[in-house]
C-alpha cells in the first residue's frame, strides 16, 4: 500500500487530522450543552401538569436515592467518629470529635460524597432512561405531536436533580453527624454535652452551613446537566447508552471534585 | 414534477442536500407529494429514506434547499411555531415509538392533552373513537410491553391520528410484520386516508404492499430520485435501475456485489 515513507506522513497527517476533528467535536459538544441547558432551565412548564411533572422526577431522583445516602452517610459519620476519636486522644482533645467530625461532613464529605453518590445513582439512571426513550424513537415522536421534549422530558428531571441534591446533601451530614455520635458518644464514651457543644460553638452558620449549601447547589445542578446531556445527546444504539452513561458517572466525579477544589479555595482559602 | 398531474402538492422538496457526516445522502433532490392522496416512497435500504421524513417533519435541517408543507418552509420558523405546526402532521414511527411509562389510553390522549384544552370526558371519548378505528377499542388499559408488534403498530396510529392530521407519515409500515397484521395496516392506512381526507406519505421497500395501496409512487436510489408516477406507469417504466428496483432483481444497476478488489488476487495473494 504505501511505501515507509509515504506510510509516516500519512500518519503524522493522520494525527493531526484526528486532534482538530476531536477539538471542533469537543467545542461543538460544549456549546450545545450550554444552549441546552439554557433551554431546559427556561423551559419548565409553571403549569398544574408541569409541577406534577416536576414531583414526579423528584420522587424518582431524590426520594429513591435516600437509602444509599442515608446508608453510606451514617457508615461516613462513624468512622470519622472512630478515626478523629484515635486521633485526638494523642493530644488529650478527644471532646474536640463533635466539632471535627461536623466541620468535616457539612464543608466537604457532605456536598461531595452525596454528588458521587447522586451521579452513581441517580445521574446514570437519568442518562440511561433518556438515551432509551431516544433510541426508540420516543422523543421523536413526542417532537413530531409538538411537544417539545425539552420542556416535558429534560426541564422536569434537570430541576429535580437540581432540586434534590442539596436536601440530600443536609440529609447525609445530619445522618452522618449522628454516627459520629453513636461512635465517639455511645461506643467509646466521649461526654456527650461536649461533643455537642463544642460542635455548636465552632460550627458557623453562613461560613460553614452555607458555604456546604452553595457546594451542593452547585454540584446538583452541574451533576444534572452532565446526566440529561448526556442522554439527550448519545448515539441512540445499545452501545452508545452503555457509553454514555459511563461519560455521566467519570464527568460527573471529575466535574465534582475539581470544582469542590475551586469552590474550597475561594470559600475557604483566603483568595 | 412529472406524474403527479393536475393535482396540487402538499409537500414540495425542492433541490435539498444532505451530508451525515462526510456522506452525501441527497444531493439536489427535488419531489413533489400530492395532497389527498398515498404517495410512496420507495429506494433500497440506506439510501435515506427515513432521513427524507425526518427533513419532511423539519426534525433535521438540510444543508441546502429547502422543503415547503402546504406553502410554508418549517425550517424559517420559530421553535414554538414549528411545535403548533407539528401539531397538523402525524408520524408513525417504525417502532411504534409508543411512551413506555403511559398505558395505551394515555398514548393516545398525550397530543390531545398537549394541544387541546378538551374535557376530560370529551378526551375519553375522542380516544375511545381513535382505538375503535384501528380496532383495538378492547386494549385501551393494556401497557405497551403488553402488546404485540402489530397491535403497537395501530395504537401508535390511533395516536399519530389523534389530532386529525392533515399529513400522516408512515416510516416502513410493514417491516416484520407477519402477514394478517400486514393486510391489516395495508386496508387502514387506504381507509383513513380516505375517510379523513389525508395526505399520506409512506416510506417502504415492500414494494407490492406499498404499490398495491398507493396513489402516486416515488423511487429514490443514489441520493436522486429515479423514477415517480402512478403504480401503473412505474411497472411500464424502461429504466434498467427501476426495473430491478421494482422487480425485486438480486442484481443489475444495483450490484449484487459490495465494491471489493479482484477476488482471485485476494484468495491467491
Amino acid at each position: 500500500m504505501f511505501s515507509i515513507n509515504q506510510g509516516w506522513r500519512y500518519s503524522v497527517l493522520d494525527f493531526i487530522r484526528k486532534t482538530g476533528r476531536t477539538g471542533l467535536d469537543y467545542s461543538s459538544s460544549v456549546g450545545r450543552s450550554g444552549l441546552f441547558l439554557l433551554r431546559a432551565i427556561s423551559g419548565l412548564p409553571l403549569s398544574l401538569d408541569g409541577l406534577s411533572l416536576l414531583a414526579t422526577q423528584i420522587y424518582k431522583v431524590g426520594v429513591l436515592s435516600l437509602i444509599i445516602i442515608v446508608v453510606s452517610g451514617l457508615f461516613i459519620g462513624m468512622v470519622l467518629g472512630l478515626q478523629g476519636y484515635n486521633i485526638l486522644i494523642d493530644y488529650g482533645s478527644e471532646q474536640a470529635v463533635g466539632q471535627m467530625v461536623a466541620l468535616t461532613l457539612v464543608r466537604e464529605l457532605g456536598p461531595v460524597v452525596t454528588a458521587l453518590l447522586f451521579a452513581g445513582r441517580a445521574g446514570s439512571a437519568l442518562t440511561a432512561e433518556i438515551g432509551l426513550m431516544k433510541a426508540t424513537e420516543q422523543l421523536s415522536s413526542m417532537e413530531m405531536m409538538g411537544v417539545d421534549p425539552l420542556r416535558r422530558v429534560i426541564a422536569p428531571r434537570l430541576w429535580a436533580g437540581f432540586i434534590s441534591m442539596p436536601i440530600l446533601a443536609i440529609i447525609f451530614s445530619s445522618v452522618g453527624i449522628f454516627g459520629g455520635m453513636l461512635v465517639s458518644v455511645d461506643w467509646l464514651g466521649v461526654f456527650e454535652g461536649a461533643f455537642w457543644s463544642n460542635m455548636q460553638s465552632s460550627v458557623d452558620f453562613s461560613e460553614d452551613i452555607l458555604n456546604g449549601l452553595i457546594k451542593a447547589v452547585v454540584f446538583g445542578l452541574v451533576c444534572s446537566w452532565i446526566a440529561v446531556f448526556q442522554g439527550y445527546d448519545l448515539v441512540p444504539t445499545s452501545e452508545g447508552i452503555g457509553i454514555a452513561t459511563t461519560k455521566t458517572v467519570v464527568y460527573s466525579s471529575l466535574s465534582v471534585l475539581s470544582l469542590d477544589f475551586l469552590l474550597t479555595a475561594v470559600m475557604f482559602g483566603g483568595i | 414534477m412529472k406524474g403527479i398531474g393536475s393535482v396540487e402538492p402538499y409537500i414540495e422538496v425542492q433541490k435539498i442536500s444532505f451530508l451525515r457526516g462526510h456522506r452525501s445522502i441527497f444531493n439536489d433532490l427535488d419531489l413533489s407529494i400530492p395532497k389527498g392522496k398515498v404517495t410512496a416512497i420507495m429506494g433500497p435500504s440506506g439510501i435515506g429514506k427515513t432521513t427524507l421524513l425526518k427533513l419532511i417533519g423539519g426534525q433535521i435541517k438540510p444543508s441546502s434547499g429547502r422543503v415547503l408543507i402546504d406553502g410554508v418552509d418549517l425550517n424559517t420558523l420559530k421553535r414554538r411555531e414549528l411545535f403548533e405546526a407539528r401539531a397538523k402532521m402525524g408520524m408513525l414511527f417504525q417502532s411504534g415509538a409508543l411512551f413506555s411509562d403511559l398505558s395505551v389510553f394515555e398514548n393516545i390522549a398525550f397530543p390531545l392533552r398537549a394541544h387541546t384544552k378538551l374535557p376530560e370526558d370529551m378526551i375519553r371519548d375522542v380516544v375511545l373513537m381513535k382505538l375503535h378505528a384501528v380496532g383495538l377499542r378492547g386494549a385501551w388499559d393494556m401497557m405497551p410491553s403488553e402488546l404485540s408488534g402489530g397491535m403497537t403498530r395501530r395504537v401508535a396510529l390511533a395516536r399519530a391520528i389523534a389530532l386529525d392530521p392533515e399529513l400522516i407519515m408512515y416510516d416502513e409500515p410493514f417491516a416484520g410484520q407477519d402477514p394478517i397484521a400486514m393486510g391489516v395496516l395495508v386496508q387502514l392506512i387506504r381507509l383513513l386516508n380516505d375517510a379523513l381526507g389525508l395526505t399520506s406519505v409512506l416510506v417502504s421497500h415492500d414494494i407490492a404492499e406499498a404499490l398495491s395501496i398507493c396513489d402516486h409512487a416515488i423511487i429514490i436510489a443514489d441520493g436522486r430520485v429515479i423514477g415517480a408516477g402512478s403504480p401503473a406507469e412505474l411497472k411500464r417504466n424502461d429504466s434498467p435501475l427501476v426495473k430491478q428496483f421494482v422487480n425485486g432483481l438480486p442484481d443489475g444497476p444495483v450490484p449484487f456485489h459490495y465494491p471489493a478488489g479482484d477476488y482471485r488476487m485476494d484468495l491467491l495473494g
